[in-house]
């Protein structure tokens, strides 16, 4: 190998500070929230402890921030699903050629760029227009989908623009149906990226904010529970439950990586071992 | 091909339905209810423009839209700056391609949790006793803590290239890994030097990535309330802190004359990018 250059010290230099500046605040609240119980918002601590984790399980002390977490786990998990389904089906149907794909397209990109505020006022005003009530399950659900789909046809446009088609035609060859195409060679071959989908769906609505703020009714999702705390809390018990919801996102994280290596080491274990010689 | 277009009708059906009520619908809602009236606690159909007239003559609405795309262009120059150097470092200086995975992915995790913890994160940083004041009292820099750390136009373009920087990395690192390296050999070999190889080969080809990450940094940033709002302490604004008053305070016509105004910049501003850049191909 050739020497590395100056130019790679630099911006290895450059690339940890980078770092520092992504998880550097993140790392700070989480060392204060193990504040003691007479800490405040910035350092120095005074003393170490898990009272303001402690608190979070007092139910007066803090609202219904386990209300809200169970909401917010149970509503990423709906769209989650809804996601990786209609990525999934609209992935296979961009493949094709149908009257007003082009469209379709554009109100992809447009969900996408569209700034979030016009969603949750829209989708707001619809809602209370017609009488109906708000609520996480439906006009929320709905909401985020606008925020989550995007990202999963745009993964699943990657993921088809490099799929060596010749798979599905050995497949057809061979006296396959189209389903069978479908069910057999697409989606195995496809499935790794589809780990990513229901990430993405589900990382995406765990968090969601600015789509969710006026559709949600009165049973807040866990991040507009976190930003009401904002305006009224001023202990450290902020930062535990930013600590712990961020733990909680990692594990998810942590999950999702670990199911798709494992699936790749399966995949490279019962693959074809065609070129790999006899021994 | 007649089956294949109806086939393809049925797959894309569920997406088309999500984006008719969530996307569509909301949209013309929006477009309708700006010429509506308000009272103080109700909202009345008519056909006004009263709404649009009072925005069109009012000159805070035309500081508030100068607010909204400073925003955007510094935040722009700063995420491209850095993604860029990030990418290229990823791209072009780590020789292993498990290592090239794991360094983006710790580049991407952020992104996948909480941009609110992620800003609230910067208040202990930033605060008047926060750690950057302590630690530039103590080397002797400053005397007194500076103010202008948090709550102030800088705090807000410190959160923004925070929280939005990833979406510069993800698609310059994406293109410029499907750049031939072959194509920087030729180039070394013709005699450039690095800085010539950077500015001739490698950036002309990275122009995509440049684009998609541009429209996706543009969009939210113009987009932003959340951002805006806490991170100026409401002591700044731009359009979607105008819309975002006005939501609270019930006039729903005024805040969706607003919002028209505000999406149809944003969607010829992105209309035009889209021009330099074939998103399908690129991705």
């Amino acid at each position: 190998m050739e020497p590395r250059p100056k130019s790679f010290y630099f911006l290895s230099a450059f690339f940890v500070l980078f770092l520092i500046f992504l998880y550097g605040p993140t790392l700070t609240i989480g060392i204060l929230s193990f504040q003691g119980p007479g800490g405040g918002l910035t350092f120095p601590m005074r003393g170490v402890s898990l009272h303001w984790f402690r608190d979070l399980f007092e139910q007066q002390a803090v609202g219904d921030i386990w209300g809200s977490f169970r909401r917010s786990f149970v509503l990423g998990l709906m769209v989650m699903v809804t996601t990786v389904v209609v990525s999934v089906m609209g992935g296979l149907a961009f493949r094709k050629r149908f009257a007003g794909s082009t469209v379709l397209f554009y109100l992809i990109i447009t969900s996408l760029v569209i700034p979030s505020i016009l969603i949750s006022l829209g989708v707001g005003l619809i809602w209370s227009q017609s009488g109906l009530p708000v609520h996480w399950s439906s006009s929320g659900f709905g909401a985020q989908l606008t925020w989550t789909l995007p990202f999963g046809l745009l993964i699943m446009f990657a993921v088809f623009n490099r799929f060596d088609r010749s798979y599905e035609e050995a497949a057809r060859d061979l006296g396959a149906s189209p389903w069978q195409v479908i069910r057999h060679v697409v989606l195995p071959i496809i499935a790794p990226s589809l780990i990513g989908v229901a990430l993405f769906g589900f990382t995406l609505s765990y968090d969601e904010f600015a789509r969710t703020l006026l559709t949600a009714g009165s049973h807040n999702t866990l991040p507009l529970e976190i930003f009401g705390m904002t305006t009224n809390v001023t202990t450290p018990v902020l930062f535990a439950l930013g600590t712990l919801t961020t733990v909680f996102s990692l594990l998810v994280i942590g999950v999702f990586l670990l199911v798709a290596w494992v699936m790749n080491r399966r995949r490279a274990r019962h693959g074809s071992d065609a070129g790999r010689g006899m021994v | 091909m007649k089956n294949n277009s109806v086939i393809g009708w049925l797959l894309a059906a569920p997406l088309t339905l999500v984006l008719s009520i969530f996307l569509v619908a909301p949209i013309i809602m929006i477009a309708v209810v700006s010429f509506w009236g308000a009272t103080e606690w109700s909202i009345y159909p008519a056909f006004l423009f009263d709404n649009y007239e009072f925005l069109l003559t009012s000159d805070v609405t035309y500081r508030v839209f100068f607010n909204t795309f400073k925003y955007a262009l510094i935040t722009w120059g700063f995420t491209l700056l850095i993604g860029f150097t990030v990418a290229y470092y990823l791209a072009f200086h780590i020789r292993s391609l498990t290592w090239q995975i794991a360094l983006f992915l710790l580049c991407t995790i952020p992104f996948l949790t909480s941009n609110i913890i992620r800003m609230i994160s910067w208040i202990p940083c930033l605060g008047r006793n926060g750690i950057a004041n302590s630690t530039l009292i103590s080397m002797g820099v400053i005397d007194e803590p500076l103010e202008w750390l948090l709550f102030s136009d800088f705090s807000v373009i410190l959160a923004f290239v925070h929280l939005y920087t990833l979406f510069m990395v993800v698609p310059i690192f994406n293109t410029m890994m499907r750049i031939d390296k072959s194509l920087i050999e030729a180039a070394t070999d013709a005699g450039a030097t690095g800085w010539q190889t950077l500015w001739h080969v490698i950036v002309p080809l990275t122009k995509p990535g440049i684009m998609i990450g541009t429209i996706f940094v543009v969009a939210l940033v113009m987009g932003d309330f959340i951002t805006v709002r806490f991170m100026s302490g409401s002591q700044s604004a731009n359009m979607g802190r105008l819309i975002q008053n006005d939501i609270a305070l019930l006039q729903y016509p005024s805040a969706s004359a607003t919002a028209v105004i505000l999406l149809v910049t944003v969607l010829l501003l992105i209309g035009t990018l889209l021009r330099f850049v074939d998103i399908r191909k690129e991705l």
